[in-house]
C-alpha cells in the first residue's frame, strides 16, 4: 500500500513518503519547497505560523540527505540547529526522535546546552552527532575552541529556530558574527530560518545569508499557508471602565469565566508582578479548585519545571504566565488564550494568539482584557491589526559595538587572526554590514589594551602581535575567562529569595522560591510584605547573595510590585490608536463610558488628529499642569519628560515633577505654562545639549553602559575560580563611568552605550521620531481645570521627580526626617 | 553650606562633601582609602578599567589642599591598593604627589593593602598617630577606642525615597569614635548595614552621606 502516496509526493524518498502516508499527513507544500531548496544548496526563509510542522520543514531535508549516507561512516556533525531557549531545543529533539525512530534512520541528535555535562560537551567535540541542537552562547563557545574546523568543517546546514523574535538583538548580534565565522570554517553550507510571520521579512533574509559590500543579498523567502482567521473579543463593560491601573481586578470574574469555558488556558500578563497579582485575584475567585498554575522567570526552575510537566500531561486549567511562554514550546492542549492588559503590539499578540491551538485549521481563540481606558483602544486597535493582517515594523539596530568586542575575543581565543580578514568576514553579517574600519579597529584595540588614548596597559596586553602582523592571544588563561563570560544576557544583579519557618533566626537556611532584582529587595525594611511565588511574604532581611522572607498571615501586601519584563507600545499599534481616537465613528464600538470619556474630552478640550500632538495646560490644587500625549510609549515620555523638565527650569517654569504612562506625559511646577512658545518647547534640538547633560547622571544610562561594559568583558562578571557578585558589579560600574565619563567621553564603550540607549531603555530614536512628526503639528490647549484625556495620567503618578535636583532633594528630605524625629516631644 | 561641622571625642572636625575631614584647630586634611592604581591592578587581571583613576584622585585631592591649605594632611592607610602600586604610578602623577608631599607636613598611614608606603613620597610613614583628642589609624580596633578616626571599611549609605533607591558614601561616627568614606575614584563601598560597621557603633550612630553640593546627615 505504498504505491499512491509515492505517486503523489515525487520529492519525498520512499522512507519518507511511507512515514507521511502512515501518519495519514500529507507534506505541506512549504515542506516540499524547502527540499527542493536544500537540494539547490540555497539559504532560504520559512515565514508560517505556528502549528504548520515549522519545525519539521526546517529539518526535513537534512534528515533526506542524512538518510542517504552510508550508515557506517566516521561521525561529523552535518547540521547545526540555533534556537534561542535551550528548552526548545530539547522540546525540538523530543518532536525528531520520534520521526527519526519511526523511519529507522540511522541518524544522531544530541542538545548541547548549558546544562550539559562536561564530559559530554567534550565527547561532542570528538565524535560529534550528525545533528546537534544547541543555543547562540554555546555555538559561539565552540567557535572560540582551538581548531573548530576540527567540528565545523563538515557542516552542511544550519537550521535557526524563531528567527524573528532574536534577529534585531544583541543575541542576534552574536549569532551573526558566529555565523561570519562559520561560513569561512564551512563554505557553502546553506541555511535555513523559521518565522512566525513578520510585518517585513527582508531584514531576515539578509540575516541569513552573507553579505557582499555594496548590496544587499537575500535569502529565499517560503511563505506557509496562512491558518484559520484567529476568533478574538474582548472583554468590556459597559458600566465600569477603570481610569487607570494595569490590574483588570474589575475584569477577573470574566476571566475565570473564561477559563472555567476552557480546557486549558494560557493567561498572558505583562509584568511578573502582574503575574503574581493576577494569581491571586483569580484563586479568591476560583471555588471550584480548579487546578491554575503560575509561570514567571523569577520563579525556581525546579517550580517552573513542575508546571510544565503538569502542563505537557494535561493536568492543568489554566497558567498564569509572562512573555516566558510567549515562544517555542508546543503545549498541545491549550485552547484559549487571555490576554491581561495591552498587547503592547500586534505580533506579541499574533503570537501569543498562536500559544492556543496549534492545528492551522482551527481558529486560535482568545480573550483581550484592558485593565485601563487607554488599553481598550490599544486592545480594539491590536484586534483590528490582527484581523487585517497587518503587523508592526521594528526598526533595525545596528550590531553591537560591545558584541563585536567579545567576538574579537572569541576569535582570538581559537587562534591567531589577521585583522583585514576578519573585518571583512565581520562585514558580511548584516548586523554589521556598515560597520566603518575606524569602530573595528577600537573594537580590537579595546580588547588588546582598553583602548585609551593613555596608552597606559600596553605591558597587561591581552592580544598582541606576531612577527608577521597577526593578533594573538596574549596567554591562555585569558581564554578561560572568556568562557566564564561569553554571551549578551545580561541580568540585572539577583537575590535568591528564601523562606523560613517562622520563629527561626533570620540567615539561618530556608528553601529557594526564586530570584528577585536586588534593588527592588534592598528598599524593604524587615516586616515589609509583598507577593511572590504565589504567596504574601514577610520580607527578613538580606544575608550575603539571599533575602529571608517568611509567610505573612496578611492577604494583601503592603509593597505593591517589583518591576518585570515591560514593553513599551508599538509605534505601528499607536499610530492606530492615534487614528482611532481621532475618528468619532470608532467611538461608537467602544464600551460606553469610554465612548462618553472621549465625546466629553472632545466638548471640553481638543481631540487631535493622528499627525497631531496635543499639549494642554491647567491649573490644579496649588499646581499648573502641562499634559501632552505622545502615545510612544512610555520610555520615550520618560526621556521627554527628563528633557522638557531642564528646559522649563531655564526657562523659569520651576517644574517639581512628571509623571509617564504609555500614552501621555504630565509635568508640574509653579508657574502656568500655557504661555510658551510649545513648537519651541518641543523642538527637536533637545536631543542635543539637553540630552547630553541629562545622560551624564541619568540611572538608565549608567545600566545600560554597565551591560555593555560587561558584554565587551571591560568588567567580568566571572573569573577563573571565582564569581564576583552582582552586588559589587552594579557598583563599579558607576565609578567607571565616572572617570570614563570625564577623562575621555568618546571611548567606543560610551559610543556602544549611546547606540544602546537610543533603542533601549531611553528609547531615543523614537522620541526622535515623534518629535520630527510633530513639528508645525501642535495643537495647545489652555484649559481652566483638568481634561478627561488627562485624568488616567494624573492618576499614574509615577514619582519621577526633575533630574538633578531630584537626588539632591531626596538626602534632604532623608533628613528632615532625623530632624522630625529628634524634635517630636513625647 | 558644603561641609558640616561634627564633635568626635570633644574635638570639632568639619566633614567635607568631597569626602575629607579638616580639622580647624590643627590644620589638618585627612584623606583616607586612596586605593591609587586600582585600575591598573585590574588591568593586569585583563580587565581594562579606565587608567584614570589615580589622576581623578589626585585631582580631587589637590581640590581640597587648595581650599584648607593646611599645615598637615594625613592619609589614613591603603593609599596604595598594591605593594607594587606606586611603580606603576606615570610621570606626570609622581610630580603631582610631590608637589603635594612639599605643600605641608604628611603622614601616611599604613593600611593592609600598603604596609610600607614608598619613600620617596616625602613625609613620614607611621601605623598610627594621636594628635589632641584624636587617633589615626587605618583599621578601627575592636576594643573601640574613643577618639579613634579611620578608614578601612569604605562606607555607604542606600536611602529609598519615593521608589528611588540611591547610594552614597559617607562618614560615620556616633561622637566617640569615626570613620571615614574611601576617598579614591575606584574605592568601592560597604553598606552601614553590614555587621562590621554594626560591631564598631551598635545601632546608634549617624551616616552622614555625600551628596553633590553637601553632606547630610541621617540615621544609621
Amino acid at each position: 500500500m505504498l504505491a499512491p502516496a509515492e505517486t503523489q509526493l515525487p520529492q519525498l524518498p520512499a522512507p519518507f513518503a511511507r512515514w507521511f502516508a502512515l501518519r495519514g499527513w500529507e507534506p505541506r507544500a512549504h515542506q516540499l519547497a524547502l527540499i527542493e531548496h536544500a537540494a539547490c544548496g540555497d539559504s532560504v526563509l520559512l515565514v508560517a505560523p505556528t502549528g504548520g510542522g515549522k519545525t519539521l520543514a526546517g529539518f526535513l531535508p537534512s534528515l533526506i540527505e542524512l538518510s542517504a549516507l552510508p550508515s557506517r561512516r566516521k561521525a561529523s556533525l552535518h547540521t547545526l540547529y540555533i534556537s534561542p531557549l535551550k528548552a526548545l531545543a530539547v522540546d525540538v529533539l523530543r518532536n525528531l526522535e520520534t520521526p527519526v525512530a519511526e523511519m529507522g534512520l540511522p541518524i544522531r541528535i544530541e542538545t548541547r546546552t548549558g546544562d550539559t555535562p562536561p564530559s559530554r560537551r567534550l565527547r561532542q567535540r570528538h565524535v560529534p552527532p550528525d545533528i546537534l541542537l544547541t543555543t547562540p552562547e554555546q555555538f559561539a563557545l565552540l567557535l572560540a575552541n582551538r581548531d573548530p574546523r576540527q567540528l565545523f568543517a563538515s557542516v552542511r546546514a544550519v537550521v535557526l529556530d524563531e528567527l524573528h523574535a532574536f534577529h534585531n538583538t544583541k543575541r542576534g548580534d552574536l549569532l551573526a558574527l558566529g555565523l561570519a565565522r562559520l561560513a569561512h570554517l564551512a563554505p557553502g553550507h546553506r541555511r535555513i530560518g523559521l518565522s512566525a510571520t513578520v510585518a517585513d521579512p527582508a531584514p531576515l533574509q539578509r540575516y541569513l545569508v552573507p553579505q557582499r559590500s555594496g548590496k544587499e543579498d537575500h535569502a529565499s523567502l517560503v511563505m506557509g499557508a496562512s491558518g484559520a482567521q484567529p476568533e478574538v473579543s474582548i472583554s468590556t463593560s459597559d458600566s465600569y471602565v477603570p481610569w487607570a491601573g494595569h490590574l483588570a481586578i474589575h475584569a477577573m470574574p470574566d476571566v475565570m469565566n473564561a477559563i472555567r469555558a476552557s480546557k486549558t488556558a494560557l493567561v498572558f500578563v505583562n509584568t511578573r508582578s502582574q503575574a503574581e497579582r493576577t494569581f491571586q485575584h483569580l484563586w479568591q475567585l476560583n471555588e471550584e479548585n480548579l487546578p491554575i498554575a503560575l509561570h514567571h522567570g523569577s520563579l525556581a526552575p525546579e517550580q517552573r519545571r513542575k508546571v510544565e510537566a503538569a502542563m505537557t500531561r494535561g493536568d492543568l486549567r489554566a497558567v498564569v504566565c509572562t512573555s516566558t511562554l510567549d515562544l517555542g514550546i508546543d503545549w498541545g492542549a491549550v485552547d484559549r488564550v487571555i490576554c491581561i492588559g495591552a498587547p503592547k503590539g500586534a505580533a506579541r499578540l499574533v503570537q501569543r494568539i498562536g500559544r492556543a491551538n496549534h492545528r492551522l485549521d482551527e481558529p486560535s481563540r482568545a480573550l483581550l482584557v484592558p485593565a485601563n481606558r487607554f488599553e481598550v483602544l490599544e486592545c480594539e486597535a491590536a484586534r483590528d491589526a490582527v484581523l487585517a493582517g497587518e503587523l508592526d515594523g521594528e526598526q533595525l539596530r545596528k550590531g553591537g559595538l560591545d558584541v563585536l568586542a567579545q567576538h574579537v575575543m572569541g576569535v582570538a581565543c581559537a587562534a591567531p587572526f589577521d585583522a583585514n580578514a576578519l573585518y571583512n568576514e565581520i562585514t558580511s553579517a548584516a548586523p554589521y554590514r556598515m560597520l566603518s574600519r575606524k569602530d573595528f579597529d577600537d573594537a580590537v584595540d579595546f580588547v588588546a589594551t582598553g583602548g585609551y588614548a593613555l596608552k597606559r596597559y600596553d605591558r597587561y596586553a591581552k592580544l598582541r602581535r606576531t612577527p608577521e602582523g597577526l593578533w594573538r592571544l596574549a596567554h591562555p588563561r585569558l581564554a578561560q575567562a572568556y568562557r566564564l563570560n561569553v554571551g549578551v544576557i545580561i541580568e540585572e544583579p539577583m537575590l535568591d529569595v528564601r523562606m523560613q519557618a517562622k520563629g527561626r533566626p533570620t540567615g539561618a537556611g530556608g528553601r529557594v522560591l526564586g530570584r528577585l532584582e536586588e534593588y527592588f529587595l534592598e528598599q524593604l525594611v524587615p516586616g515589609d510584605t509583598f507577593v511572590f511565588a504565589g504567596q504574601v511574604l514577610e520580607f527578613r532581611g538580606i544575608r550575603e547573595t539571599s533575602a529571608f522572607v517568611t509567610r505573612s498571615s496578611e492577604t494583601e501586601a503592603h509593597i505593591p510590585s517589583y518591576m518585570g519584563g515591560k514593553f513599551p507600545l508599538s509605534t505601528f499599534l499607536a499610530g492606530r490608536v492615534r487614528e482611532m481616537l481621532a475618528d468619532p465613528r470608532a467611538w461608537g464600538r467602544l464600551p460606553f463610558p469610554v465612548g462618553e470619556w472621549l465625546r466629553i474630552q472632545d466638548g471640553r478640550s481638543v481631540i487631535p488628529l493622528p499627525g497631531q500632538l496635543l499639549v494642554e495646560t491647567f491649573p490644579r490644587g496649588s499646581r499648573e499642569f502641562l499634559l501632552c500625549y505622545p502615545f510612544e510609549g512610555r520610555l520615550a515620555h520618560q526621556t521627554l519628560g527628563m528633557l522638557l523638565t531642564r528646559r522649563l527650569e531655564r526657562l523659569r517654569m520651576r517644574p517639581l515633577g512628571f509623571s509617564a504612562n504609555e500614552y501621555a506625559l504630565a509635568i508640574w511646577g509653579l508657574r502656568d505654562m500655557g504661555g510658551l512658545d510649545m513648537g519651541k518647547l518641543f523642538d527637536e534640538d533637545m536631543l542635543g545639549d539637553d540630552l547630553d547633560a541629562w545622560l551624564a547622571e541619568s540611572a538608565l544610562y549608567k545600566r545600560t553602559f554597565r551591560n555593555c561594559a560587561i558584554i565587551a568583558g571591560l568588567i567580568q562578571r566571572r573569573q577563573p575560580g571565582t564569581e564576583k557578585t552582582g552586588r559589587q558589579v552594579t557598583f563599579s560600574s558607576d565609578l567607571i563611568y565616572d572617570v570614563l565619563r570625564a577623562h575621555e567621553p568618546d571611548h567606543i564603550l560610551l559610543r556602544a552605550t549611546t547606540e544602546d540607549a537610543a533603542t533601549g531603555l531611553l528609547d531615543i530614536a523614537r522620541l526622535g521620531g515623534m518629535l520630527a512628526r510633530v513639528k508645525g503639528q501642535i495643537v495647545t490647549k489652555r484649559l481652566n481645570r483638568v481634561s478627561p484625556l488627562a485624568v488616567p495620567a494624573l492618576l499614574e503618578i509615577s514619582k519621577e521627580m526633575v533630574a538633578g535636583e531630584a537626588h539632591e532633594d531626596l538626602l534632604h528630605e532623608a533628613e528632615e526626617e532625623l530632624v522630625k524625629e529628634a524634635m517630636r516631644i513625647a | 553650606m558644603r561641609d558640616i561641622h561634627i564633635d568626635v571625642n570633644g574635638e570639632t572636625l568639619l566633614l567635607d562633601a568631597a569626602g575629607a575631614l579638616y580639622w580647624p584647630a590643627e590644620r589638618t586634611l585627612v584623606f583616607s582609602d586612596l586605593h591609587f592604581e586600582k585600575g591598573s591592578a585590574y588591568a593586569r587581571s585583563g580587565q581594562m578599567l579606565p587608567p584614570y583613576d589615580t589622576r581623578e584622585t589626585l585631582a580631587r585631592m589637590e581640590e581640597q589642599v587648595a581650599r584648607y591649605a593646611p599645615a598637615r594632611v594625613i592619609a589614613l592607610g591603603d593609599s596604595f591598593h598594591d605593594r607594587d602600586a606606586a611603580h606603576r604610578l606615570d610621570g606626570h602623577e609622581r610630580a603631582i604627589l610631590l608637589r603635594l608631599g612639599r605643600s605641608a607636613e604628611w603622614i601616611w598611614i599604613a593600611g593592609n593593602h600598603d604596609p610600607e608606603p614608598p619613600d620617596w613620597l616625602g613625609g613620614r610613614v607611621s601605623d598610627e598617630v594621636a594628635i589632641g583628642g584624636l587617633v589615626f589609624r587605618h583599621e578601627p580596633s575592636p576594643a573601640g577606642t574613643a577618639g579613634e578616626v579611620c578608614g578601612h571599611l569604605h562606607p555607604c549609605k542606600s536611602l529609598t525615597r519615593r521608589g528611588r533607591n540611591l547610594r552614597r558614601r559617607c562618614f560615620v561616627s556616633d561622637g566617640s569614635r569615626l570613620v571615614m568614606p574611601a576617598f579614591g575614584a575606584y574605592a568601592g563601598g560597604l553598606d552601614v548595614r553590614d555587621s562590621a560597621v554594626r560591631m564598631l557603633f551598635g545601632k546608634s550612630f549617624l551616616a552622614y552621606l555625600l551628596g553633590a553640593r553637601r553632606v547630610y546627615a541621617v540615621a544609621g
